[in-house]
């Protein structure tokens, strides 16, 4: 790949966050050619949450923040879903977890390898990211940065444009194909100077820094999660359980099962998606929640699910309400009175 | 090939395949209709049912930097439907 006939060209990892929309844009602007890949692991929070809610008065459409940077830049993007390899990062990350279930240091390794493959697969000559220096604590600390390099495989060919004044000289700066004077040493957690190259660089609409990415570091979800390995006695987990885990309460009433209670009618809607071998629960009549139980509920479990779906509703305070459970394409009609608030013990909340 | 004229609701545009993305969540839909497209040659037209709302942006985003056209994008109740003619 040393051909300088052949116009240079540099594949990102593009999170669709402000600092690798500049990362590529620096590279752009030294005339090489760019594209970007983003993986889909199944824990992106991205515009899931506001997928699944009710939307605010007046907000826009959620949106996909690689795609949309990707139509900001003018570049290829190329999607690729790591889901299901994603999973044994996950289970048993062999650098651990951060603070949560974030397994951070496996996960940059797994998708530095996996954008390698495809840089090969493209023919396209390095690597690049919007990593900054210091920026977060697991992947970005100097002493990672050449390890995730080493252990991936790519050792000298992942160039961080926004930060590599402050690191060696990479083979693609080295062979002269990106001129290392243009290149940012930025490093910390302060955003000023990106906020300051982006309005240099005319880039305004981009997704506030605020955020994470990714459920893993959520320590709520992360509690879900592991409540759900804890109840299976072991690490896996289905796309649908991942999914499930974003929405609605989830209260374990007892180890063998577990339920999910819609919160708005969106959320409703969207439990209602997965009824698939759980049990459907709504109150017949009256406004109120899709109850999904999960597990392996005894009748008596049932019925205490029936007097949960009426106490999340608005005949939480009527004698009897009547829950229609759907099961296995069956239904039948159950009436209960509302569990009294003072029955639902904190410790059953996930 | 489908003829891609007309666009509003009363004409949609006739589809050689349709993708059922409803569930789904963005980028869910738009890595299947991908997946779909492979399958198809240019000028052909793909029909995907949504219900992430996410589809209202995403979709129009996917069909410019990938070279193909957005014929309609319609709500239909709480879900969408979009057609897209892939590009060459």
């Amino acid at each position: 790949m040393d051909n300088h006939h052949t116009p240079i060209s540099a594949l990102g990892l593009l999170s669709g966050g402000l600092d690798s929309m500049l990362a590529a844009r620096l590279l752009m602007d030294q005339g090489i050619h760019v594209e970007c890949v983003n993986f889909h692991t199944g824990f992106c929070i991205q515009s899931h949450t506001s997928a699944i809610r009710n939307p605010e008065p007046g907000a826009k459409p959620p949106r996909h923040d690689a795609l949309h940077a990707a139509q900001l830049l003018g570049i290829k993007l190329h999607m690729v879903d790591i889901a299901e390899d994603y999973v044994r990062i996950v289970t048993d990350p062999k650098h651990g977890y951060g603070s949560n279930l974030n397994p951070c240091l496996d996960c940059k390794i797994f998708m530095v390898r996996k954008a390698w493959q495809l840089k090969e697969e493209l023919g396209m000559h390095f690597l690049f990211t919007g990593e900054v220096l210091g920026q977060r604590p697991m992947s970005q600390r100097r002493e990672n940065l050449p390890h995730i390099e080493r252990e991936a495989g790519v050792e000298g060919w992942l160039l961080r444009p926004l930060c590599a004044a402050k690191l060696k000289a990479t083979e693609p700066e080295k062979r002269g194909w990106v001129d290392r004077a243009r290149l940012k040493g930025f490093h910390g957690r302060g955003r000023r100077a990106q906020m300051e190259l982006a309005q240099q660089l005319g880039l305004h609409d981009y997704p506030s820094p605020a955020g994470g990415c990714c459920f893993l570091t959520d320590e709520n979800y992360s509690r879900k999660l592991q409540d759900l390995w804890h109840s299976r006695s072991e690490r896996r987990y289905t796309m649908d359980d991942i999914l499930l885990l974003k929405a609605g309460r989830h209260l374990r009433p007892a180890a063998h099962f577990k339920v999910i209670i819609g919160r708005d009618e969106t959320e409703n809607n969207f439990l209602s998606g997965f009824r698939e071998q759980r049990w459907l629960l709504q109150a017949q009549g009256i406004p109120g929640p899709v109850l999904l139980v999960e597990g392996t509920p005894n009748e008596e479990d049932l019925t205490l699910a029936c007097r949960l779906t009426a106490r999340f509703g608005q005949g939480r305070h009527a004698d009897v309400v009547t829950i229609r459970i759907s099961h296995d394409h069956q239904e039948q009609l159950r009436q209960v009175a509302p569990l009294p608030a003072s029955a639902i013990p904190d410790s059953w909340y996930i | 090939m489908a003829d891609s004229a007309p666009n509003s609701a009363d004409h949609p545009p006739q589809a050689d395949q349709t993708l059922d993305a409803r569930r789904l969540l963005c980028p869910l839909p738009i890595l299947r209709a991908e997946q779909s497209l492979r399958s198809l040659p240019p000028g052909a037209i793909l029909a995907i049912l949504a219900s992430d709302p996410g589809i209202q942006q995403d979709l129009p985003a996917w069909c410019q930097i990938n070279g193909h056209a957005l014929l309609a994008l319609q709500p239909q109740g709480r879900e969408w439907i979009g057609w897209v003619k892939k590009g060459g």
